[in-house]
């Protein structure tokens, strides 16, 4: 019951966002999908070693990257992503590129966003497929070297691969 | 290829940053899904998107097919002089379409 409850709030709180319409009672029904602990997965590794290709290897820490992403997703096939990393950008210390994983995609990779310091803010808004209830990261390449993450669960009620 | 829109605002402050939106139709075929016959369609999406600010290079993405079908793309941009920002989009063919909107910084 107080699941349900929970799951209700959740989406309220999130359409006076506005990050999707309200789905009523049946999206909520819906929603309730089942929260068995993921199989430490093959798509884990995969995505995990696209992770470190993307950062050339650096270790990401937590902090400075921000995502806004919907609890669920009542279609997967567009998902709203906006990205946010705190950084000046300026020429000694700027983003250089920002990537976005899906861990249960077939495949993780998404988009990487490669910015300037005459961008003036590394921030992106961008629709994602997924085909399924997945972990996301974002993940933020520095002009130090440096590498930061940050991760959502997001669900998703109808996949949006096609496959 | 097919239509693209871009959202630039017609005015700015110089060192304000402004959002600059684009929008292009494209099915993003991810490859995944199957034809009537059973096999797999190829895929076939928008692989970049670049954006210059006066000729510059400001700002790229690459893309991967868990990009939705018409894609949406907002990213940000300082204001620096008056001018034009031009977007691109590069498909898996290399076949570009391209959209710019002027800028007026005072």
């Amino acid at each position: 019951m107080k699941a349900k409850e929970n799951a209700e709030q959740d989406l309220n709180s999130v359409s006076r966002r506005g990050f999707f319409r309200t789905a009523g009672a049946g999206a909520v029904a819906a929603a309730s999908v089942s929260l068995a602990p993921t199989v430490a997965s093959a798509d884990a590794k995969m995505m995990e070693a696209a992770i470190m290709k993307a950062t050339g290897g650096a270790k990401t820490k937590s902090g400075r990257v921000s995502m806004k992403t919907p609890i669920i997703a009542e279609n997967g096939g567009v998902v709203p992503i906006i990205i946010s990393v705190d950084s000046p950008m300026t020429d000694a210390d700027h983003v250089k590129s920002v990537s976005i994983f899906v861990q249960n995609n077939p495949n993780p990779e998404v988009a990487t966003f490669n910015f300037t310091p005459a961008c003036g803010q590394a921030e992106v808004k961008v629709n994602c497929r997924m085909a399924k209830t997945s972990k996301v990261v974002a993940v933020a390449n520095m002009s130090d070297g440096s590498a930061y993450r940050s991760e959502k669960d997001i669900k998703v009620t109808i996949g949006g691969c096609g496959g | 290829m097919a239509s693209a829109r871009l959202k630039v605002p017609k005015k700015a402050k110089k060192g304000d940053i402004i959002t600059v939106k684009s929008l292009i139709k494209h099915k993003m075929e991810t490859g995944q899904r199957k034809g009537k016959d059973g096999k797999k369609i190829p895929r076939k999406i928008i692989k970049n998107v670049t954006a210059t600010y006066n000729g510059a290079t400001v700002f790229s993405a690459d893309w991967w097919p868990s990009i939705s079908a018409n894609p949406f793309l907002s990213f940000k941009l300082k204001a620096t002089e008056s001018g034009t920002v031009e977007v691109k989009w590069t498909d898996d063919n290399d076949k570009v379409v391209s959209k710019s909107a002027k800028i007026a910084v005072s």
